[in-house]
């Protein structure tokens, strides 16, 4: 153990990088900065689909919850993995026209990114949508019914009393989903993408410090799982609710 | 207009219903392990000892915080050393093993915290009164705590399965050919890629659907 | 008195020592493969037609069968004539790690003999000569490397190509967007469905990618070659007596035409899955190899 610890060869980060771009230490960070931002443009489709699904899920009437029912049975129920090879292979060939300018017009790193980015919204968003359900669904009829009876009409009774209320009770499983997308960005390093976990497999692959790239790149993830966390509590405590549970009195 | 070309799947069938044992075979594993590990964590995270409930801490945050293709890297990297140190040559595939021991760990984090919140969940009153009708508090946890924690938490517990069913699928990052990587390789073999994806995505859409209503009655059947 | 005693002592500690260099006494891998008693294989599961599953699920091609002609010399060599074969996939990224801690025996595919992979592994005789080219449509009006300038180009992540490719984008200042796929396949799928233009690897194995078309003469090989790579088989470092086994098989293979035959049956005839023919002529550079036999590596 102790042998192991010490044959490690930290260095192996300020070498230059087999493709030019700097030093190894660089090329992981340039793969952090892919992580994140890949992360937090999926979030935001993932936020404004989730929203919409889940509150077609509380509409009355059967035809609008049943069609945000299928999209969440369907975005839940087939592997993201499957799910990314189909937004990246299977789409753009399917559907003509508009596959084949997605393929020959844009850079190939923005194919990967944007295939990404639907990808992880997408699958994303069927989660988010569950929770913006129950969080609307935890109100009672009572806020519904008392907003109706104001004059207000339905979608002025989600913008202005069921949706400020619901987003703040799902706060923390929201941030859950939030760190889940993260982790799950990861999945982008299958088709060519140049995140983070991608990096650290290109390092050990061209120096064959695996144990290094690896150790490195798991911090990396702590790091923003940490940051990620400090920020939702900051977050959760400045939006609490007075009369709900653990809010202000 | 794409032609699709569906000629490779008939005879890919028998390789991929093997693919399709593997995926349960390592979800079989996963589960049985997960749930067994992860109670023991729970149990520990619950624990009046700080050192143990801070470190099943730990081990849960850990895991937790990491994503699943890192965690499949990893114990493939980490696997086959600790293996022949330990055993010298291996008698399994390493990379069925590396995914075995790598989902299992992995998910033992993610039904820890599932079964704390079960046993959170079974109200005090009945540990005092395991504890007031004189049994020691390994036994309440067993005989009382337990066995209720478990029957409510059955619908999470059996969705989580669902979802690692599905995770399964990234051991494609180590090359372990289970049901996707079966379809995976044929489709790139053939040529029909294309087909062979939308294959592979409708026969998990069916099988993990049909699985989750499964559930949803069972749930129902639970609650009333 | 006292020296006597000594000098017996002495000679007692060192003739197991001695013993252990005869010519008879296994060491390293074919100790390790008689005690286990089994010989583990690596091999690849897309390189057609070195090393892939046929419609079979199947391990064959050219490589595939020559690692079997050493498993045989290592049957006959050990006097275990059901020696169990253990055939275990490996990938470009996990090959050399597995052959260092012992998971694999002998890796057997398309891996290019380096001076730098030489001071992690040890190489057999080449088996194979290949030339990095570009595998293009017809019809696409790339002719040679220059032709790439401001186009896609797509390369294996991990491939002798992908360094080439970059370091010739950077140099030449091509502008090039360089696509990095995961494996053979994906970078065909990628140059098929219109991402790329160009797809560079060893010229064999973008032969055996294109057998995969679904119109194979749709598409060329063409560029001057950026490198020339011999493929041998892998092994541990510094276990002479395993190396002179296997180089005394491939050498032998390759000298008494029975090489130039595996070489029709898999570059020059109808091969598994599709039946199609790859229609690779045999290169100068192959003959000379076939006609004396080394394992000298080309960079």
């Amino acid at each position: 153990m102790v042998s192991f610890v010490a044959g490690l060869d930290w260095n192996i980060f300020f070498q230059p990088a087999f493709d030019g771009s700097g030093t190894y230490l660089r090329f992981l960070l340039i793969g952090l900065a892919w992580t994140i931002l890949l992360s937090v443009t999926a979030w935001i489709l993932a936020f404004v689909i989730g929203s919409i699904v889940g509150v077609l899920r509380t509409f009355p009437g059967r035809l609008l919850p049943g069609l945000g029912a299928v999209y969440v049975e369907l975005f839940r129920n087939v592997p993201l993995l499957v799910q990314l090879f189909l937004w990246y292979f299977v789409l753009p060939e399917i559907i003509p026209g508009l596959g084949t300018w997605f393929k020959q017009a844009l850079n190939p790193l923005l194919q990967q990114f944007v295939s990404g980015v639907l990808c992880l919204g997408f699958f994303t968003a069927a989660r988010v949508a569950e929770q913006v359900r129950s969080g609307i669904n935890s109100l009672g009829r009572g806020q519904r019914g008392a907003g109706l009876a104001l004059g207000l009409n339905l979608p002025q009774v989600y913008q202005l009393i069921l949706l400020p209320v619901a987003y703040r009770i799902i706060i923390p499983p929201l941030t859950s989903e939030f760190l889940n997308i993260i982790k799950n960005s990861a999945v982008a390093s299958t088709i060519g993408l140049a995140e983070l976990s991608r990096q650290a497999q290109q390092l050990g692959e061209f120096t064959a410090h695996w144990y290094e790239s690896f150790i490195a790149v798991t911090l990396l993830y702590g790091i923003i799982n940490v940051t990620v966390m400090i920020v939702s509590q900051f977050v959760e405590r400045v939006t609490r609710l007075p009369g709900y549970l653990g809010g202000r009195k | 207009m794409y032609q699709f070309d569906w000629s490779s799947i008939p005879g890919a069938l028998p390789y991929l219903w093997q693919g399709m044992l593997r995926t349960l075979q390592i979800t079989g594993v996963a589960v049985v392990v997960g749930i067994v590990l992860g109670t023991l964590i729970a149990v520990a995270r619950l624990s009046k000892s700080s050192i143990l409930s801070n470190l099943a801490a730990l081990y849960v945050s850990g895991f937790r915080s990491v994503p699943l293709v890192m965690v499949l890297l990893w114990f493939y990297l980490l696997v086959p050393q600790i293996i022949s140190s330990l055993f010298g040559q291996p008698g399994l595939d390493i990379r069925l093993l590396s995914a075995f021991v790598a989902f299992a760990l992995f998910e033992a984090s993610y039904y820890a915290e599932i079964i704390r919140a079960g046993i959170q969940s079974v109200s005090s009153g009945q540990v005092s009164a395991g504890l007031a009708l004189g049994m020691t508090s390994g036994q309440t946890m067993r005989l009382i705590v337990l066995p209720q924690a478990f029957r409510r938490m059955i619908p999470l517990l059996l969705t989580q399965a669902i979802i690692l069913f599905q995770d399964t699928s990234l051991v494609y990052v180590i090359g372990l050919a289970e049901f996707f990587g079966v379809a995976y390789n044929t489709g790139n073999r053939d040529g029909t890629l294309v087909e062979l994806l939308l294959f592979a995505g409708i026969v998990y859409f069916v099988i993990c659907f049909a699985a989750s209503m499964i559930v949803r009655s069972l749930q129902k059947k639970l609650v009333s | 008195m006292k020296n006597y005693v000594a000098a017996i002592i002495g000679l007692c500690l060192v003739a197991p020592a001695q013993r252990a260099w005869t010519a008879d006494e296994l060491t390293g891998t074919l100790k390790k493969i008689k005690d286990a008693g089994f010989i583990s294989v690596g091999h690849r599961e897309s390189s057609i037609p070195f090393s892939y599953y046929d419609d079979k699920n199947e391990v064959v091609g050219y490589s595939q069968d020559l690692v079997m002609m050493v498993v045989g010399a290592v049957k006959n060599r050990l006097n275990m004539p059901n020696l169990q074969v253990k055939l275990i996939p490996v990938t470009s990224q996990n090959r050399i790690p597995l052959i260092q801690n012992g998971t694999i025996d002998i890796e057997s595919g398309s891996t290019t003999n380096n001076v730098e992979r030489q001071q992690q592994v040890s190489f057999s005789d080449t088996m194979f000569i290949i030339a990095t080219r570009l595998l293009v449509k017809k019809d696409s009006g790339i002719k040679d490397f220059p032709d790439l300038k401001g186009k896609n180009v797509v390369v294996t992540a991990g491939t002798t190509s992908e360094r080439l490719i970059r370091e010739m984008n950077e140099k030449n200042n091509m502008g090039m967007n360089i696509i990095s796929a995961k494996d053979h396949g994906e970078s065909f799928l990628t140059l098929q469905s219109g991402r790329a233009s160009a797809f560079m690897l060893d010229d064999a194995l973008l032969a055996g990618e294109r057998a995969k078309a679904r119109r194979p003469d749709e598409w060329v090989i063409v560029g001057t070659p950026q490198s020339k790579e011999a493929y041998g088989m892998m092994m541990r470092k510094g276990d002479d007596q395993f190396k002179k086994l296997v180089d005394e098989t491939v050498a032998k293979a390759e000298t008494s035409g029975q090489a130039a035959k595996l070489y029709q049956k898999w570059f020059q005839s109808p091969i598994p899955p599709k039946g199609l023919n790859l229609d690779l002529p045999l290169s100068d550079d192959m003959k000379e190899l076939f006609k004396n036999p080394n394992d000298k590596a080309f960079q």
